[in-house]
């Protein structure tokens, strides 16, 4: 900047002062930032190549999940943590080299970067001249930046996709999709023994979708009524204060954590629940689809009630009015004339809303049961498909056992199942809002 | 003529009734509806702060302690190291012993010194680290009671219950009755509840590990995703082209908004963790996922922020000379700004009760000590919660209420800071 200042004042400048220093800044930091992104991406990979090399041969020549057994002891000694079993002096030489490597590693990837960097500056500093158009580049670099970030969201889309279809593919390797899709018996435990009883585990999912569904029906059976009821009474009865009163104070249930509604399900819900079925003389299950449903419809009340109010909205007063004009009292109006009009809308948002249900898991997996009960009676206690995922999947255990693996076989279902009822739900709801806009 | 209309009025006048019957029915169920939805929030909220009510105090009990140097520091070097080690809990015993003397029993003693919590001697080696000068003096301390003596003071144990069915015997609730007579036993406020990490033990476990955990998990959500977020809505908004792709994008952030979040931590595992090696555990990869869950929220509502700027201020900038991104990010930014930002706190306030996809990355496991910084290992405040819904010991129910509270205080602020903010800059054009 002050180059281009000693060379005729601001006037002859191209673009402000501020675009040249803000060029040198990203000649500076983008590609500093690159090499750094670049070297965290693979430090690990070298360093680990590194040390594998330097292992005396007969430790290195063992198959692969046993060097990862004695790369992770090595790193562990590097760290400092606590380490399994003795280990042979060459794990520890290992280890020092491991550390070494590291520290210089650090030092030189600094090094390297403030070097890229100052070179950047230096670059720009010599391309900078009064002339020079610097707003635009900057410009450019920004729209570059901005891009990148919305692609963002496709690029989780992809994760997603991907991280969960591979895995998948891993565990159908193992297990049959036949077998996955329509085996009725669900016992994930790998036995210790081969020779024990049900040493493979059994991986039929049917009973976890009825699982499922039971909840989500309930649930939907708790939400849709009260939900739209209210949708309908707040927007069409209700005067202004009532509205302005119970319409907040509705939505705090919708900013309630789940895990609050699994707490509340699981600890005054359920035995609530129990009582009543004993008094009455029904065995209730302690962990019944019954309490677990029932809570999850609440949570969802807000869900519909604010998705109907939306559509409600939409559907023009002309149409009201004309009701009105041919005699129709109130409910006739809502019944015949609003809610038809709204229905697509409406019908949109109820999808939604069990896309939400089977895809809840904290309410289900602190109230649902843990084991596979392929039964339609909600006083039973029953699994769903996000509780297994997440029994699973917390705890240590190898990441590619079919145990892990099937996890993510049922997570490929959940997103499958999901993204089918949100396209065709948002597909709805927009087509709808078309039509009167 | 005349006929026919009479009848059509008579028609009309004999369903009237049973017409309004029907209005009125439903009119009364839309009531209902909306009455069991406020019960609802009523019974929820009662439910957990009558629960959680109780855990903001705790029992102590107050002890004669002997700092007795021969079990402090045998030796007498007064190393920091012996100091550390030596049995606290033992001094915190024997006072213990001294109220009551004619303990005899070795039976007898195990089930007194059941009375006093673990973090009784924990107290007592603090008070000594910071003053080294107590050893071989008296002192009077309010120590932590174990957490059955703690339900039994705040009326959770049935004193008439069967005794084996009860988690105090008889004995104990003599010594309890005893203590209280001299006024050795009171409950106080519950500070530790706020300063001290996870613990086994009811009685000493906190939230302040799982309330920094959540500090840090949402600072670094923050971090990631406004940016992100603000950068791809005005890219999206002011300058896509209208074609397939841009439609891919949006059909694309609208279904994101709309996957279970516990699609999101199998993600998270699968890539973040098992592939790009983000330690577990770690508010770092807990942010990385809960920055993928928020976006979509936050881009949506920035989207509509932008979208409520008139086309004249844009028209305006341009007109004067603005460049078109000059004319977006000097302008119509700021004027969307306020929209985005209540955009961002509801995302966050989404993202501070998460927690399933937490769970898959590893944030479930038993942290004791409180994280410093985003690597360490930590849990959040909702897991906290999970975790001790699921602790079988009573002491525990209220202080998943309590954290309950906590947590639901936070997104409360949240939310009225997000609706004020709106309320405040809200413009109508």
């Amino acid at each position: 900047m002050a180059v281009s200042r000693a060379q005729g004042g601001q006037a002859r400048l191209h673009s402000l002062p501020v675009y040249y220093g803000l060029y040198a800044t990203l000649w500076m930091g983008l590609p500093a930032l690159a090499a750094l992104g670049a070297w965290v991406f693979f430090q690990d990979f070298l360093i680990t190549r590194l040390v594998v090399s330097s292992l005396p041969p007969e430790m290195r020549d063992v198959p692969a999940d046993q060097l990862g057994l004695i790369i992770n002891d090595i790193r562990n000694l590097a760290t400092g943590n606590i380490v399994s079993g003795d280990l042979s002096s060459s794990a520890h030489a290992a280890a020092e080299h491991f550390s070494r490597l590291q520290s210089a590693a650090s030092v030189s990837i600094w090094v390297l970067v403030i070097s890229i960097a100052f070179a950047g500056l230096a670059l720009a500093r010599a391309r900078i001249k009064p002339g020079l158009r610097a707003r635009n580049s900057v410009e450019k670099a920004t729209m570059v930046i901005m891009i990148s970030f919305s692609l963002v969201a496709i690029l989780t889309t992809l994760g997603v996709i991907l991280s969960v279809f591979y895995e998948s593919l891993l565990f159908f390797r193992k297990v049959p999709v036949s077998e996955f899709l329509f085996g009725t018996e669900w016992s994930p435990q790998i036995a210790l023994r081969s020779d024990q009883v049900g040493a493979s585990g059994s991986f039929g999912s049917i009973p976890l979708f009825s699982g499922t569904l039971l909840v989500s029906a309930i649930a939907m059976f708790v939400a849709v009524p009260i939900g739209l009821m209210s949708a309908i009474y707040l927007s069409e009865y209700a005067g202004k204060r009532v509205r302005s009163i119970a319409k907040p104070v509705l939505e705090i249930l919708a900013g309630i954590p789940t895990v609050v509604y699994g707490f509340f399900a699981a600890l005054t819900m359920a035995p609530f629940i129990r009582d009543m079925g004993e008094r009455i003389g029904l065995e209730v299950a302690s962990e019944s689809a019954l309490a677990a449903g029932l809570v999850m419809g609440v949570m969802i009340v807000p869900f519909v009630s604010s998705l109907s109010d939306d559509v409600i909205n939409a559907v023009p007063q002309n149409l009201r009015e004309g009701s009105y004009a041919l005699g129709a009292t109130r409910s006739e109006t809502i019944k015949k004339v609003v809610f038809r009009a709204a229905l697509p809308g409406i019908v949109g948002g109820v999808l939604l809303a069990v896309s939400r249900a089977i895809g809840e898991t904290m309410i289900v997996v602190m109230a649902a049961g843990l084991s596979a009960n392929l039964t339609a009676n909600p006083l039973e206690s029953v699994t769903t498909v996000t509780v297994q995922i997440v029994t699973l999947l917390t705890g240590d255990q190898e990441f590619d056992s079919e145990k892990t693996l099937a996890a993510f076989a049922l997570g490929l279902a959940l997103f499958v199942v999901t993204l089918i009822l949100n396209v065709i739900a948002l597909h709805t709801v927009r087509k709808y809002r078309e039509q009167y806009e | 003529m005349n006929n026919a209309n009479r009848r059509v009025i008579d028609i009309v006048n004999a369903s009237l009734a049973k017409r309004h019957a029907k209005e009125r029915r439903f009119r009364r169920m839309g009531m209902v509806a909306v009455g069991l939805g406020l019960l609802f929030v009523l019974v929820l909220f009662a439910d957990i702060f009558l629960k959680g009510a109780p855990a903001f105090q705790q029992t102590y009990i107050r002890l004669q302690i002997n700092y007795d140097a021969a079990v402090i520091d045998p030796d007498g070097s007064s190393q920091p190291d012996t100091l550390a080690f030596a049995d606290y809990q033992a001094l915190a015993r024997q006072s213990l012993l001294e109220i009551f003397p004619d303990v005899k029993e070795r039976r007898a003693k195990r089930d007194l010194y059941k009375l006093i919590s673990p973090g009784a001697g924990q107290e007592l080696r603090k008070r000594v680290l910071e003053n080294p000068n107590l050893i071989g003096t008296k002192e009077a301390v309010w120590v932590l009671a174990d957490d059955d003596v703690d339900m039994l003071m705040k009326g959770k144990i049935d004193r008439n219950a069967v005794e084996s069915k009860r988690r105090l015997d008889n004995k104990s609730l003599a010594w309890i009755d005893q203590l209280e007579q001299r006024g050795d036993i009171e409950k106080r406020f519950n500070s530790a509840f706020f300063t001290s990490g996870d613990s086994r033990q009811p009685e000493q476990a906190g939230i302040a590990g799982a309330l920094m955990g959540s500090f840090f998990t949402l600072l670094l959500t923050l971090l990631f995703s406004f940016p992100i977020a603000v950068g791809s809505a005005i890219y999206l908004e002011e300058f896509a082209p209208k074609n397939k792709w841009t439609d891919l994008i949006e059909i694309n952030i609208n279904n994101l908004a709309a996957v279970p979040s516990i699609i999101f931590g199998l993600l998270g595992l699968a890539v973040f963790i098992n592939f790009f090696g983000v330690p577990r555990s770690t508010p770092l990869v807990g942010a990385l996922v809960l920055t993928l869950m928020t976006l979509p929220t936050i881009i949506i509502a920035s989207r509509s922020a932008l979208k409520s700027v008139p086309p004249s201020i844009r028209e305006a900038a341009l007109g004067v000379g603005a460049s078109p991104l000059q004319t977006r990010l000097h302008h119509v930014l700021p004027l969307a700004l306020p929209g985005m930002l209540t955009g961002t706190i509801i995302g966050m306030a989404q993202a501070l009760g998460e927690t399933a996809p937490l769970l898959m990355i590893g944030m479930i496991a038993f942290i004791v000590d409180v994280p410093q910084g985003i690597s360490d290992p930590a849990t959040v405040l909702p897991v906290q919660i999970f975790l001790w819904a699921d602790s079988p010991e009573r002491a525990f129910v209220e202080r998943t209420s309590a954290a309950i509270m906590v947590l639901i205080g936070f997104l409360i602020a949240m939310n009225t800071t997000a609706v004020l903010l709106r309320k405040r800059f809200e413009r109508r054009w």
